[in-house]
């Protein structure tokens, strides 16, 4: 049995307090008709009424970071020659991403398979994963473009969560689902929860069968996407593409970066930095080839990689939590479920007209 | 996280000799600072390694000595951008970065008995080099060595010396090409795979290995399939723009591949699968 709490509206600010006292606590706050995850400050306008526009990824996978800085030194005894000294830093506060969505919650896990469960750990990645703890608000309602069901989550989905919350009537129902969340959850603010577990359930399974289906998971043995390799269609999707890469920088499993030097006079870092597979340099190549030069061939590889290529490595999971960023913001309205759907519903069109 | 060495942190090495191969292409022979990184460094024919001059960035290179001649690690590099701008300006003594070694390798041990054809274009000698020399180190367990290699001109040929000796080899056949006429090349005349298909080389007990631009790769995967090569006895190594060379910096995957870890190496059995985005 999960441990379970219970915490009235009204003591949810005192909770906050207690958890920014020992963390780096993030929380939605509402900026400007905005939402993102900021540092925790009782000024700031909390918001948990919608999604945040952007997923939390950048508290545990930075937007930009060090890697590691270095240092030119002239060695003293023969001053023809210059060392180089290299130093990284991986120490991270402990810290909490508080009000994330399931979805938030299964993108960190998506990109656990690649940078934390592998040979070749990203230790920047790791450090600041372990220090985390992730409290969940599971989804009253679906916000538009979510269709978190159809790529294996849901609305109250425990998975990659420490502590889910369900906001009820007049409080919020917490459940933990590992040791870092029950150790927040020995705090005197909170009442016993089991009576509450009925009125949670009722709440979580009502959002369950409002969030949008466009397509349905796939019948064992059949080929996810039959369709994938024929590029009129990726011409047609992708025409439309600015190239403006909105889609991946507001995803919250897409985790691909590039790696830059800066240097001031004898100091300088490399640092690391979000990039995009929409934009066209991305593999552009010194030579000036570049293996994918057209639009349709980079949206045809980030939905290939999400729907095809990522689970073709990690056990059919689907590289996309179904958060719906990208089709809530994408300049030119390119929503990844109507392709993945459209994929999906020409095999069934053309199985048929074989028959 | 202590004891695991941070993947991204290069080890520290000095350039210990510069070969000018062409006016664009130069040699780097490089030792680690650290001798006893220097003494258990290993790798396998075919392995990359990241490259830094710090404060510019890094960019990957094949290790084009052979694991059998470990006095020194060699890098050939053609100024094309920014971070190979700056390894031209490299003197002897000079520090540079270097992670090693990243990717897989040449199927070596399944080549063993096997008669074995190169075609290399330009700077793609490099990683046929490093499997060339293996091989001559360990030349019993090979049958006979055809070498296909061809550059714009004879001036652009990389490792003369090398390519010399090879000549000298009873048992190699080194075959020279070059784009167009040239003042004084008396060798043949055409594109790497035209010279492919004159030669025709038999399929027989025999594993090709190619590496050269991507246009080239293209046309001579083409030629040993009408050779009648078998998709699995081709072999080709890859070169894409890479930055974390570990597999998670996403920009040079093919498909679920990624060329930086699954490759460079790969046989066209394998690349059949996979999109067209060579």
């Amino acid at each position: 049995m999960a441990t379970t709490a219970y915490l009235p509206k009204e003591k949810m600010k005192d909770w906050l307090k207690v958890l920014s006292e020992k963390h780096q606590l993030f929380v939605p706050c509402l900026e400007d008709d905005v939402v993102l995850f900021q540092l925790f400050n009782p000024e700031k306008n909390l918001c948990f009424d919608r999604p945040a526009n952007s997923s939390p990824k950048t508290i545990i996978f930075s937007q930009c970071e060090q890697l590691f800085s270095f240092n030119f030194k002239k060695e003293p005894d023969n001053p023809q020659k210059t060392s180089i000294e290299l130093k990284e830093n991986l120490e991270y506060p402990p810290t909490i991403i508080f009000g994330a969505r399931p979805c938030d919650a299964k993108g960190f896990m998506i990109i656990d398979s690649v940078y934390i469960e592998t040979d070749i750990a990203d230790p920047y990645y790791r450090g600041r994963r372990e220090k985390t703890t992730i409290i969940t608000l599971s989804c009253p309602v679906p916000y538009v473009g979510c269709f978190c069901t159809s790529v294996g989550g849901g609305p109250a989905d425990k998975a990659g969560s420490d502590i889910l919350m369900t906001e009820l009537e007049k409080g919020y129902f917490l459940e933990a689902s590992t040791e870092k969340g029950e150790a927040l959850l020995r705090e005197p603010l909170f009442e016993d929860g089991s009576s509450y577990i009925d009125e949670a359930e009722n709440i979580r399974k009502a959002c369950y069968t409002m969030v949008e289906k466009p397509f349905s998971d796939d019948e064992p043995g059949k080929k996810p996407l039959p369709r994938f390799h024929e590029d009129t269609f990726w011409e047609q999707e992708g025409n439309r593409c600015i190239s403006c890469g909105a889609c991946t920088y507001l995803c919250p499993t897409c985790y691909c970066f590039n790696i830059t030097d800066e240097q001031t006079a004898n100091t300088g870092e490399r640092i690391r930095t979000w990039d995009a597979c929409m934009f066209h340099h991305f593999t552009l190549e010194a030579s000036g080839h570049n293996p994918r030069p057209a639009k349709y061939g980079r949206l045809k590889n980030r939905v290939g990689h999400k729907f095809l290529y990522y689970p073709e490595k990690y056990n059919g999971v689907i590289a996309c939590s179904g958060c719906g960023r990208c089709i809530r913001y994408c300049p030119v309205s390119i929503s990844i479920s109507n392709v993945v759907a459209s994929l999906k519903d020409n095999m069934r069109e053309s199985v048929d007209d074989k028959h | 996280m202590t004891n695991i060495k941070n993947p991204y942190l290069p080890d520290i090495a000095t350039v210990t000799r510069i070969i000018d191969e062409t006016p664009t292409i130069k040699s780097y022979q490089v030792i680690f600072n650290d001798q006893e990184t220097m003494k258990n460094f290993s790798f396998q024919p075919g392995q990359v390694g990241q490259l830094s001059v710090f404060g510019v960035g890094e960019a990957t290179f094949v290790i084009n000595s052979p694991p059998t001649r470990m006095e020194y690690l060699q890098f050939s590099v053609m100024k094309v951008g920014e971070v190979t701008k700056a390894i031209h300006e490299l003197s002897v003594g000079d520090q540079i970065g270097v992670r090693a070694p990243l990717g897989n390798w040449f199927p070596y041990e399944e080549m063993k008995g096997k008669k074995i054809l190169f075609i290399g274009g330009g700077i793609g000698l490099a990683p046929l080099r490093t499997l060339i020399l293996y091989m001559l180190d360990n030349r019993p367990d090979y049958g006979d060595i055809t070498i296909i290699y061809g550059a714009r001109t004879p001036i652009d040929l990389c490792y003369k010396d090398d390519l010399k000796e090879w000549e000298s080899h009873s048992d190699v056949e080194l075959i020279l090409t070059v784009d167009t006429e040239f003042p004084g090349w008396d060798k043949r005349v055409g594109f790497v795979p035209t010279v492919l298909n004159e030669v025709a080389p038999s399929p027989e007990n025999t594993i090709a290995i190619t590496c050269g631009p991507p246009i080239m790769i293209k046309y001579v995967l083409q030629g040993l399939a009408r050779l009648n090569f078998k998709d699995d006895r081709i072999i080709t190594t890859l070169e894409k723009r890479m930055k974390c060379g570990i597999g998670l910096c996403g920009r040079c995957n093919i498909g679920s591949m990624y060329v930086c870890k699954d490759g460079p190496v790969f046989s066209l059995a394998q690349l059949r699968e996979y999109p067209s985005e060579i």
